[in-house]
């Protein structure tokens, strides 16, 4: 009973994980058609960040509350700017090219990316512990919890809630969806297709540069962290459907309490399992769980 | 006849390819025999490529490749490199077959993300076996030559003159294969899938054949890069191995064999050279050359040189 | 008096509850031109398609020279010999014209077995030849070297049909050979379309929309309406059932230069 609920919380934890790195990456893919590794260098770019922000603020007998914003506002203000860089930079030179060639140079500013890390914060790994241990633990009969778990998942539940309230009852929410169901017609009807391009990447890398920033205390900030959490992120967008946020999150879940299980029963499993998943989902909704294919007409 | 001169310019080439390691340093020779054997694995993505399928996911036939000729030759004895170099690529020939009943029903996007998480798949499952090493990998027994056991640079010459006539030997089939109804098909499949199934052809059947085709030469490949380095371990499953592979194929162009490997040599030694240099700035580079590529090539990839060759290898007899 | 090419026999489609084909019974003789009209959603293409095999019939039987092929697959029944072109083209862009024949000619001639891809080479004197054969046939070879993305509708589809041609099939399907075409071009087209495949003793049913070019060229007309067949006869009569022009052509009436124009 206890490892159920063990699993559950884990489960739920790194699944919070999951969806804020994943719903950036399906909200660029669904409105502008492109798997962008680079969202691994937002999260990436977070992450670095946020142990930055974290190294000045904390154990100077600051309010830690100050400590969590500093971090998240840093991380979010350098996803912003890598965001707006790519995207007027590189991404609107290869508008309208084949989707495949797209992702080969969101492939390309990743590998960039990478060195530029190293370049501005070195090689070597940096602890960003302290807002873990500032939130504190709280006890739940035998299980000691971490507070910035519980956290997490309530950030992830809030994201959740709010794209999904944005997407349906904002204006730009709306321009976004019409977007993504289809460019054309939408361009069709005024919709400056341009400008929500630069937006919704500059919203995804924002968001990816917050999942970094979150996770940082959790891991060891250093190099290939980016590499990793590409695949996941992927392996999730897939499984949910791209383009759909309900996806991502139904993905997260699925993926999260699957590893979730494995790590706590099967440990030699815990990475197959990801992928396995993946795997099994498209073999049977081959566009992923909540996506239809698009008929061919002829 | 400009066939005849390109076959005389290819066996050229070859044999200054092969006498030149009698003179050339030992890491040198190394570094060539790697770049060829990775060359194979590149030759089976252009395999597909053609046919309008990137897959992200080669280093999965290259790592069973790999870990099949570690795994016979610890529990064999088997020594023998050309038996050991087929029965990786078989190995994988086979892991393909299988998995292309599944594969061969994607395109594009999906095609890329299935085939990275099946490679990714047999990384998680290595990482977490202690008996295969885990992230360690383990180490490739030296292998000999049809009884003969080199040791030192002869050794190195040996391996490299073995890679040399299986690439060139690959080489030829793949070419003849181009030249086939099912090689030769690859652009109307890329390019109109359904006309190809409405004149009687099966698309499944073709892309699945692509995909044997080049998971034999990527677990070929892979089986000669752990008989040259002497090593397996489960990053050769990494998709950043993939993504490497897809690099090569990006800047020698997806049209013919012959830029398979001269790319991937020239990938290799711009490698070896980076990391010696500037190993903070070697991802960076491959990075720009991989844009620089992308954007002044207006047409996209590939197609520029594709058409051409395509033209040409399927010329008249 | 001999077998016919295509006999059908009460046909039928359901999806669910919807019924997009029934009691479809019709026999048609080799080498006949048979014209198939009726709005959209009356069933032309579902009765089309089950035919080509590629949707199987809930109902009913479909013979092609005296044998069963209810139900096979769509790429045996082409190997067996029925073809069918396209409303849109289906061509392949990146290749010229000749090379596009090409293709089809060299499809059509390997075999369909386990590695016949594989061991067949593409370029043999054969569907070379076939493929100049068919250009000059259906008066494209002068655009032999153009590129197929960028040609004239209806170049395109004499390409396409053209195509369905290479593999030298006894029955040919037309969707709608002349939409998109403009009415100046429309008769032209037609008429290569015709020549060459009477020329090849094909035996064809083409769907149209445009009654005069059915009239004109056909000889014989299925009119569908409700997943049915509701006249089948020569133009002439077809057309002057008063249920035809009531649900699917409209009154015909005559100009003043005696010719029959629909209103």
């Amino acid at each position: 009973m206890l490892t159920a609920f063990a699993i559950l919380v884990d489960g739920l934890v790194y699944a919070a994980y999951l969806f804020i790195v994943a719903i950036g990456l399906t909200l660029i893919f669904g409105v502008m058609k492109i798997l962008n590794v680079a969202h691994g260098s937002f999260y990436t770019f977070g992450a670095y960040g946020a142990a930055t922000a974290v190294g000045i603020y904390f154990d100077r007998g600051l309010p830690d509350a100050g400590g969590f914003l500093l971090m998240v506002l840093f991380a979010m203000t350098l996803g912003l700017a890598l965001g707006l860089i790519l995207e007027r930079g590189i991404m609107r030179l290869v508008y309208g090219k084949d989707e495949v060639v797209m992702v080969l140079v969101t492939y390309a500013a990743f590998l960039i990316l990478e060195d530029i890390v190293i370049l501005v914060w070195g090689p070597g790994s940096y602890a960003t512990y302290q807002p873990l241990l500032a939130a504190g633990n709280i006890e739940v009969g035998e299980l000691i919890l971490s507070n910035y778990d519980l956290g997490l998942i309530m950030v992830a539940a809030l994201l959740a809630a709010a794209s999904y309230w944005a997407l349906k009852f904002t204006r730009y929410g709306r321009l976004l969806t019409a977007v993504i169901f289809d460019r054309e017609t939408a361009a069709a009807f005024g919709i400056n297709v341009k400008v929500v391009y630069t937006v919704t990447f500059v919203i995804g890398a924002v968001l990816g540069a917050l999942g970094g920033a979150i996770m940082a205390p959790k891991i060891a900030v250093t190099l290939g962290i980016g590499v990793e959490v590409i695949v996941l992120a992927f392996a999730v967008v897939a499984i949910g459907g791209m383009g759909s946020i309900e996806g991502a999150l139904a993905g997260a879940l699925i993926v999260g309490i699957c590893r979730a299980a494995a790590v706590h029963l099967v440990p030699q499993v815990e990475l197959f399992v990801i992928y396995g998943v993946m795997a099994l989902v498209l073999l049977i909704r081959p566009y992923g769980l909540f996506v239809r294919a698009q008929p061919r007409k002829i | 006849m400009a066939k005849q001169g390109r076959i005389a310019a290819s066996s050229a080439l070859l044999a200054a390819a092969a006498v030149a390691a009698l003179v050339l340093p030992g890491w040198m020779i190394s570094l060539a025999t790697i770049a060829f054997a990775n060359g194979l694995v590149v030759l089976g993505l252009i395999v597909l490529w053609r046919a309008g399928l990137v897959s992200f996911g080669q280093a999965l036939y290259y790592c069973i490749g790999a870990y099949a000729v570690a795994l016979v030759g610890r529990w064999t004895g088997m020594t023998d490199a050309l038996v050991l170099a087929l029965i990786g690529g078989g190995s994988a020939g086979l892991v393909a077959f299988g998995v292309g009943f599944l594969l061969a029903r994607y395109r594009e996007i999906f095609f890329a993300m299935l085939s990275l998480a099946l490679s990714m798949i047999l990384y998680g499952l290595l990482v977490k076996t202690e008996s295969l090493g885990s992230t360690d990998g383990f180490s490739v027994i030296a292998p000999t030559f049809f009884g003969y056991a080199p040791h030192q640079q002869a050794l190195l010459v040996a391996l490299y003159w073995l890679v040399l006539a299986i690439c060139a030997v690959a080489a030829l089939l793949v070419g003849a294969y181009f030249r086939s109804v099912g090689g030769a098909l690859a652009i109307p499949l890329r390019d109109n899938e359904i006309r190809v199934e409405f004149l009687g052809m099966s698309a499944s059947r073709l892309i699945h054949t692509k995909l044997v085709i080049s998971g034999l030469l990527g677990g070929m490949g892979g089986a000669l890069a752990a008989l040259a380095v002497g090593h397996v371990d489960p990053n050769m499953s990494y998709w950043t191995t993939s993504g490497e592979f897809v690099f090569i194929t990006i800047l020698a162009g997806a049209g013919s064999v012959v830029p398979a490997f001269v790319g991937s040599l020239a990938f290799e030694s711009v490698r070896s050279f980076a990391f010696a240099m500037l190993p903070q700035l070697w991802q960076m580079l491959l990075g720009s050359v991989l844009l620089l590529t992308i954007l002044f090539l207006p047409q996209g990839l590939g197609s520029l040189i594709m058409r051409p060759r395509w033209r040409r290898d399927a010329e008249a007899p | 008096m001999s077998a016919p090419i295509l006999s059908v026999r009460d046909l039928g489609k359901r999806f669910g509850s919807m019924v997009a084909a029934r009691d479809i019974t019709v026999s048609v003789p080799a080498h006949q031109t048979v014209g198939v009209i009726g709005s959209n959603g009356a069933g032309k293409t579902t009765f089309i398609n089950m035919i080509t095999g590629h949707l199987r019939p809930t109902r009913g039987t479909i013979d092609f020279e005296g044998r069963d092929i209810t139900g096979l697959p769509s790429r045996r029944i082409t190997a067996m010999g029925v073809s069918r072109s396209f409303q849109v083209p289906q061509i392949f862009p990146s290749l010229t014209v000749f090379e596009n024949m090409c293709a089809a000619a060299a499809i059509c001639r390997a075999p369909k077995n386990f590695l016949g891809h594989v061991r067949t080479p593409f370029r043999s004197r054969e569907s070379v030849a076939e493929a100049d054969t068919l250009l000059e046939l259906f008066q494209i070879a002068r655009y032999r070297d153009t590129l197929a993305v960028t040609l004239p509708q209806g170049v395109r589809k004499l390409l396409d049909i053209g195509m369905a041609v290479a593999g030298a099939p006894r029955l040919l399907l037309l969707d709608e050979p002349t939409s998109g075409i403009s009415i100046e071009e429309k008769f032209n087209l037609m008429q290569v379309i015709m020549s060459a495949l009477r020329h090849r003793k094909i035996t064809v049913l083409f769907v149209e929309h445009d009654m005069e070019i059915v009239e004109r060229f056909a000889q014989r007309v299925l009119a569908f309406y409700d997943g049915t067949v509701i006249a089948d006869g020569t133009p002439a009569e077809t057309l002057a059932d008063a249920r035809v022009q009531a649900l699917i052509s409209g009154p015909r009436a005559r100009g003043a230069s005696g010719a029959v124009v629909h209103v």
